[in-house]
């Protein structure tokens, strides 16, 4: 089962924190072009600077392959602790 | 080098006392322990998101380079995450060496990265409803001291 997270705000603006996908789509970038057509307030806010992409708990630059059963997180700017 | 994330909460002195003891070759052991403000009531409750398994790495990853920077013998983090309310402590950080200058540094420098680039988010709940903490100016400026290369000695002067 493939996860997606969202953190901090954009949990808010995608309206959910946790979500299973049956079907993974190839690449981040084809996960990204998915949540962005359902919601583009979110295609917004996770274009922003400071909002990192987390594959299997390793943040990744740039586009990378997803596998099924692979985790994915997006992460809002770091705030601390 | 220990880096817990719990939500539970956890006594300060009873962490100190474990971390100190049994220590032959220490000569100097700092802590910090940050509390939750109330903020003058307008902050009642603080909701504290992590991201388990990704943000103790990432919290390991700073604990390793400061000790490699600072020399330290050992270092002990505890980050509560979830639900806090006013005069919980939210983390504790202790640093350990031989000599308490670097014990000092070590815990000042974990602290500033711990408060603007630990992947934790921070939302405050008073009677103005929630809203998201980002951290302040202070707290990267704070964090941006560490970033300069430490001048170890004053440059020599060209005869």
């Amino acid at each position: 089962m493939t996860r997606v997270l969202m953190f901090g705000m954009l949990g808010d603006v995608a309206g959910w924190r946790e979500r299973a996908l049956t079907d993974v789509p190839p690449t981040l970038s084809a996960l990204r072009d998915r949540l962005a057509a359902e919601n583009p307030r979110l295609a917004e806010v996770l274009a922003r600077p400071g909002v990192h992409a987390v594959v299997d708990k390793i943040m990744v630059r740039g586009d990378v392959a997803l596998s099924p059963g692979c985790e994915i997180a997006f992460l809002a700017p770091m705030s601390g602790g | 080098m220990d880096v817990r994330l719990q939500t539970e909460p956890f006594e300060p002195g009873a962490l100190l006392a474990g971390f100190a003891a049994d220590r032959r070759e220490t000569g100097a052991v700092v802590s910090f322990t940050g509390l939750m403000r109330a903020e003058g009531g307008r902050a009642e409750a603080l909701e504290l998101e992590a991201y388990p398994g990704f943000t103790e790495a990432e919290i390991a990853r700073a604990v390793t380079a400061a000790i490699d920077r600072f020399d330290l013998q050992d270092v002990l983090v505890v980050h509560r995450y979830g639900a806090l309310t006013p005069s919980e402590a939210i983390v504790f950080v202790a640093a350990a060496a031989a000599h308490r200058r670097a014990a000092f540094e070590a815990a000042d420098h974990l602290m500033d990265y711990l408060k603007s680039r630990a992947p934790f988010w921070k939302r405050s709940r008073g009677p103005d409803g929630d809203r998201w903490i980002e951290p302040t100016a202070q707290d990267y400026a704070d964090a941006a001291r560490w970033d300069a290369p430490a001048i170890k000695e004053p440059p020599k002067e060209t005869p």
